[in-house]
Formats: structure tokens, C-alpha cells, sequence
């Protein structure tokens, strides 16, 4: 079941062009990765799937991005309401400096989604279970998040991103500033969190991608060379530049 | 003679610069040497200037007073008070520089060839010191050199020294000026009670005027009543910060988060030549626009208003301090790390929400460093009131009366003639040290609270 269908996607930063003709099918519920050298665009990909590249003056993006049948990539789209539905967790942890409440419960109140302080509180409580965090930290969730340790901080970015109960998550590079053990604990959790949510995970690590995702995209100088099952990609791809990335030979 | 002399040291500093640099190239061709060549320079130089311009300006500050008690020897058998020896010391200078008018004693005479005969003697001694000094000094530093000593190390110390002592002059003047407030105004505080002072509500110290002899004490304790200035100071400023926190920081929050990058290039300079305008621009801005023009606007209200207001002079300050709160706190919010924003933007927040609840909340400790700035600023403004508010130190709380401030006061009484004794001279130290209490304070706890704001994202 196709969640998000990429058409001809072209990306300008300025005159220069980042990404060419990129056409992709995201499958609903799993775990998609894209994996490239540095500066291929797959990051940039990414951030076309929620509008990120509005912050970016200079950024301009062509073609048809649906999702289920909505058109993303339109002037008339609302960006508030595509945010809700498309979470996002950054490279760098990046809690804002409020208490670990506060963090988790910031979307809900952006969104008006509680009515309550007793719904509020199931929320965050629900959402930091899903992120693997609340036995950590349900004593001290008045604390200031930026206090937790990095893999921490990480957990409570991804608890912040499903406090909306999103439907897709994009995660760009999520475990990059990581240690291997928290690096695990995030690969746990996305595997927990694919039976709900469809997920979208830029990695720079060809380990992770093998592990976590059952569909894999190959970038390559702002054009996506394969995409298929992780399987095929990692096992037995079709495109030469393909086999030389995910052997080590370049990249 | 002086000029001549330092000149002359500074040349000669110069020339032993080059020449060490020189030497070094010379025993280079022989030996390793143990810094580069310009060290072998500095060295000299150093050693050449240092030690001949500290016993210069040590010669200098002692001299004079040397030279005097030489000269006033000849007066102590007559009984003189100090003010009178001082007095004839300065005749006695005059005559010898030739410009004295009065009537010429020969003692007077006397002393004045005395002087001159000193002052030559003075001089030559001088010139002979040094330049024994330099002499000696450079053949000193030569001989290091020639030797090829270690040549970074003491050029470090040197340095080093230089720098300590040019902070230890700024520490000193700091200090000094602080003391002299301080013990002008413990005179002043022996002549009227510190309560009556701090508590007082009558400002009029023009009361304690007496011709001759000491002021009545009754008087003196209604005339310094410093309640009205310290209200005054403080509801100015009040009215500046209505004007200059509003515009301030939304004009900080428009540039650090709204404006492109082209808008912001030109916008926040224009906007910091405000604060490059001399006050007395603004003083005068106040009085003959400002002033003037809340008056018609009230009358036309039919509010009794004076030509000279609180509101004008506050609201011209608030113009004033404005680029203190939007640059800085827009320098406070830019500084905010771009991934918060993300992180909020990611979530579904618009621009403003994301301004409300992250950039502002995270900036906020900065926001307020700046604006505790902006009121010390504000506490010690003086020409916009002088010219704008009146002189009149009333105790009032109407916008539209004018009104006075510590400043403002402190230049009404310091103008014009003063005995240097009288209390309301002494009254100006004692509002001196009262505002510079209250405007360390506030700089205090805004560099305080600056700091933590810094820690928190390093």
C-alpha cells in the first residue's frame, strides 16, 4: 500500500540544482531508508516530504509529491496541518530548553489536540512509553529536557514527534551523534514504532539501513540510481554504482 | 626640553630596534639564533626606552614639588598658613616666567632667581640622568645580545608588563574616582544627615545660599531632600522604557526572525545610528519639537501642560534607547540555535508560535540582560532632561509636569560659580554616588544574568 507516491522531483537550491527527476513510492507502514554519500540530496529529499524546505529562502522544489492522493508540493496545501501528520527527528537532538513535559507536550498545545490536563498528561505519558523513555524519566519530567544525556535527549525528540499520533515520521540521520548503545535503542524503538506509523530514515550508516528498513533508495549525486527491497539492495542490486557504494568502494 | 628629550628616546628606540634586528642577521651567519631577529629588536628597543621614560616621568611628578619645598624653606620662619605659602609660590613662579603684575619685594625677587637657578639645575641634572640611563641600559641590552641570551622570553615578560600596567591604570583611575565621590560626599553627609537626605521630599538647595559664614541647620534640613530627584530619575526613565521596550524588542523579534537577509543588512545598522546620535541632538530634538508639540496636543485637550514635560523628555530618551533592546536581543534571538526553530517548524508550529513558545522563552535571560542596560542607560541620561524637563525638581507624578533628575541636578548645581566647601557643591558627590550605586547594581545583575544565559547553550 503506496503512503507516498514522488513524481519528477526536482530541487533547486538557487541556480544549483540538488535533486533530478527523483521518482519514489513510499509503502505505508515500513521502514524506508535512503542512503547516499554526503550531499547526495537525500536529506534534502526528506525534507520535501514536510515542507521543510520553506525555511530555506533560496529553495525551490518542482513536481508532484502526494500523500495518500494529497498533493504536497502546492501552494494551496496547509503546511500546519502537513506538519501535524509528517513528524520529523533531526540529526542533533534538539529539545527546546523547556522541562521534558513541556517538550512532549508542546505539538499537542500547538494543536489544540487536549482538552483537558488529565488528557494532556495520558498524552505525554503515552508518548514517552512509545519512545522507550518513560521509565527514565516519569519521576523528573519537570526537569529541563536539554539535561538529559544525547541518546535521551533523542528518545524525547522522537516522543515529541508521535505526541500527534503522526501518520508518517522522517528521521535525517537520527543516531549520527550517537553512541552505539543509544544507537540501538533508537533502532528498537523505530522497529516498535513501524506497526503504526510509516517511517522515512536517512542514514549515512549501511548497517542501520540493513537492519531497520525493508525498502532501501541508493542517492547518488542528487539522482535516486536504485530503490527496492533492502534485501535485493543490499544483497543483489541491479545498478553497478549501487554494488561499489554498499561494498565500500566509494562514498 | 621635554619633548626634545622623550623624542629624543624614541628615536633612539626605533634605531636600536633596527639595529638589533641587524646584529641578529650578523650572528645568525655564526650561531643558532634563540628567537627570531625582530625579538633581538624589540629587546633593544625595550631596554633602550623602557627604563629612560620611567625615570623621566618619575623626575617629572617629583620635581615640581622638590622644587618647591626648596624655595619655601626661606619662608618658614614667618609663621604662614598653607594657603598663604601656596600663594606665594605661585607669585614666585609668575615672576619668574615673567608675567607677575603685582608689586615685586626683593624677597620675591629673590626667590624667583632661586627658582629659575633651580629649574636650571633641575633640567640639566635631568638630561644627565637619562642619558647616563640610556647609556647604560643599552650597553646592558648589547651585551645580551651579543652574547645571543635567550631574547623571547624577556620580550614576553616586557609585554607582559606593559599590558598589566596599562589595566592597573584603568583599575586606578576607576577606583580613585569612586573614592573621590565617596569621601566628598561623606563631607557632605557631615553637614546634612543621610536620613534627610533619603528621605527628604523638599529639593531646593539654593536655599542654603549664604553670603558669609554657615548656613542656617534648619534650612539645611529641608533643602536636600534628594526623594523628589530619585522619583524624577525613575519615572523618566519609567516613561522611556514604555517607549523604548516595545518598540525595542518587537523591532528585535521583526529583524532576528521575520526580515530577509537583504532588509536585515541595511535595517539594523540604520536602526544603531540612533544610538550613535550625540544626546545633546536628542536634548535638543526634545525641547524644541517634542516638548513643544505634547504641549499643543494637550492644551488642545484642555490639559494644563507645561512647554517642559516628563513625557517629552521620557519619550525622546525611549527614542534613544531603542537600538540598545532590538539589537541586542535580536542578536540575543539570532543567536538562538537555527535547530530549535526546526525542531518547533517540524511540529506544525507557525512563525509566531514558534517565536512565542521557543525563540523568546530561550533568548528571554539575554532579552532582559539587555533591557537591564537600557535602564542604566536611561538612569544616567542627562542633557535630554536638562534641556527637555526643567530644572525644577518637583515631586510629581503627572507626565505632563516637568520634572528633574539626579543628572539633571547634578549639572545645575556644577554650573556656574561654586564655593568648592559649600554643601550644595558637596550635594552634587552625593547624588554622584547614589546614581552610580543604582546603575552598578543594575549592571550587575544584567552581566549576571547574561552569563547564565551564556552557559546554557555551551
Amino acid at each position: 500500500m503506496s503512503k507516498i507516491k514522488a513524481e519528477n522531483v526536482n530541487v533547486y537550491y538557487g541556480s544549483k540544482q540538488a535533486l533530478f527527476d527523483v521518482s519514489i513510492d513510499i509503502a505505508e507502514k515500513e521502514v524506508t531508508a535512503l542512503i547516499g554519500p554526503s550531499g547526495c540530496g537525500k536529506s534534502t529529499f526528506l525534507r520535501c516530504l514536510n515542507r521543510m524546505n520553506d525555511v530555506i529562502e533560496i529553495c525551490r522544489v518542482e513536481g508532484s509529491i502526494k500523500m495518500d492522493n494529497l498533493e504536497l508540493n502546492s501552494r494551496k496545501l496547509d503546511v500546519v496541518r502537513l506538519r501535524e501528520n509528517v513528524g520529523m527527528v533531526f540529526q542533533k537532538p534538539n529539545p527546546f530548553p523547556k522541562t521534558i513535559y513541556e517538550n512532549v507536550a508542546y505539538g499537542p498545545t500547538i494543536h489544540g489536540i487536549a482538552q483537558s490536563k488529565e488528557e494532556m498528561d495520558q498524552i505525554v505519558e503515552t508518548s514517552l512509553k512509545k519512545a522507550a523513555l518513560w521509565n527514565e524519566v516519569k519521576d523528573r519530567l519537570d526537569e529541563i529536557g536539554t539535561g538529559l544525556s544525547g541518546g535521551q535527549q533523542q528518545r524525547l525528540c522522537i516522543a515529541r514527534a508521535i505526541s500527534v499520533s503522526p501518520e508518517v515520521i522522517l528521521m535525517d540521520e537520527p543516531c549520527s551523534a550517537l553512541d552505539p548503545i543509544a544507537t540501538a535503542q533508537i533502532e528498537e524503538l523505530i522497529d516498535d514504532l513501524k506497526k503504526e506509523v510509516t517511517i522515512v530514515i536517512v542514514t549515512h550508516s549501511m548497517s542501520q539501513a540493513a537492519r531497520v528498513s525493508q525498502k532501501t533508495g541508493f542517492f547518488h549525486l542528487g539522482k535516486l540510481i536504485e530503490f527496492g527491497p533492502t534485501d535485493k539492495i543490499f544483497k543483489n542490486p541491479d545498478n553497478q554504482q549501487t554494488q561499489d557504494y554498499i561494498t565500500g568502494r566509494f562514498g | 626640553m621635554n619633548l626634545i628629550l622623550v623624542t629624543f628616546i624614541i628615536l633612539l628606540a626605533f634605531t636600536s630596534y633596527y639595529f638589533g634586528r641587524k646584529k641578529a642577521l650578523v650572528i645568525q651567519s655564526s650561531q643558532r639564533l634563540t628567537a627570531l631577529p625582530k625579538f633581538y629588536g624589540y629587546y633593544l628597543a625595550a631596554w633602550c626606552a623602557a627604563p629612560a621614560l620611567i625615570i623621566f616621568a618619575l623626575w617629572s611628578v617629583f620635581e615640581p614639588s622638590i622644587v618647591k619645598t626648596f624655595i619655601l624653606q626661606d619662608y618658614t620662619d614667618q609663621n604662614l598658613t598653607k594657603n598663604e605659602l601656596q600663594l606665594i609660590y605661585t607669585k614666585v613662579k609668575a615672576l619668574a616666567a615673567g608675567t607677575y603684575t603685582g608689586n615685586i619685594t626683593n624677597f620675591l625677587d629673590e626667590s624667583a632667581n632661586k627658582y629659575i637657578q633651580l629649574k636650571g639645575i633641575a633640567n640639566s641634572a635631568k638630561v644627565a640622568i637619562i642619558l647616563a640611563i640610556l647609556i647604560f641600559s643599552l650597553s646592558f641590552a648589547y651585551r645580551s645580545v651579543q652574547k645571543n641570551d635567550r631574547m623571547r622570553e624577556p620580550v614576553e615578560i616586557f609585554l607582559k608588563w606593559v599590558l598589566f600596567v596599562a589595566s592597573l591604570g584603568a583599575v586606578l583611575v576607576t577606583i580613585g574616582i569612586v573614592f573621590s565621590l565617596l569621601f566628598e560626599a561623606i563631607r557632605f553627609f557631615q553637614a546634612v544627615k543621610i536620613f534627610d537626605f533619603i528621605f527628604g521630599t523638599h529639593w531646593y538647595p539654593a536655599k542654603t545660599f549664604v553670603r558669609d559664614g554657615q548656613p542656617d541647620p534648619e534650612l539645611m534640613k529641608d533643602a536636600f531632600g534628594a526623594v523628589p530627584l530619585f522619583a524624577g530619575t525613575f519615572f523618566i526613565a519609567f516613561i522611556a522604557m514604555c517607549v523604548a521596550i516595545p518598540i525595542g524588542l518587537l523591532s528585535g523579534i521583526y529583524l532576528s526572525e521575520y526580515a530577509g537577509r537583504g532588509v536585515r543588512k541595511y535595517a539594523k545598522p540604520i536602526i544603531e545610528i540612533l544610538a550613535g546620535i550625540p544626546t545633546v541632538v536628542y536634548g535638543f530634538f526634545a525641547a524644541l519639537t517634542v516638548g513643544p508639540f505634547v504641549k499643543e496636543i494637550g492644551n488642545a485637550m484642555g490639559l494644563q501642560v507645561s512647554a517642559e514635560s516628563a513625557l517629552a523628555a521620557g519619550a525622546v530618551m525611549g527614542v534613544m534607547i531603542i537600538p540598545f533592546i532590538s539589537s541586542l536581543s535580536d542578536d540575543v534571538m539570532t543567536a538562538v540555535p537555527q535547530n530549535l526553530r526546526d525542531g518547533s517548524y517540524a511540529m506544525g508550529a507557525t512563525k509566531s508560535e514558534t517565536v512565542k513558545k521557543v525563540i523568546f522563552p530561550a533568548a528571554l535571560p539575554g532579552i532582559v540582560g539587555s533591557i537591564l542596560l537600557a535602564v542604566s542607560r536611561a538612569i544616567g541620561e542627562t542633557m535630554i532632561v536638562v534641556m527637555a524637563s526643567g530644572l525644577a525638581a518637583n515631586l510629581t507624578m503627572n507626565p505632563l509636569e516637568s520634572t528633574s533628575t539626579i543628572t539633571a541636578q547634578i549639572v545645575v548645581i556644577l554650573i556656574g560659580d561654586q564655593q568648592f566647601g559649600d554643601p550644595k557643591t558637596q550635594s552634587a558627590f552625593a547624588l554622584g554616588i547614589s546614581l552610580f550605586i543604582v546603575t552598578l547594581f543594575l549592571n550587575v545583575i544584567a552581566l549576571s544574568v547574561v552569563k547564565k544565559y551564556r552557559e546554557k547553550y555551551e
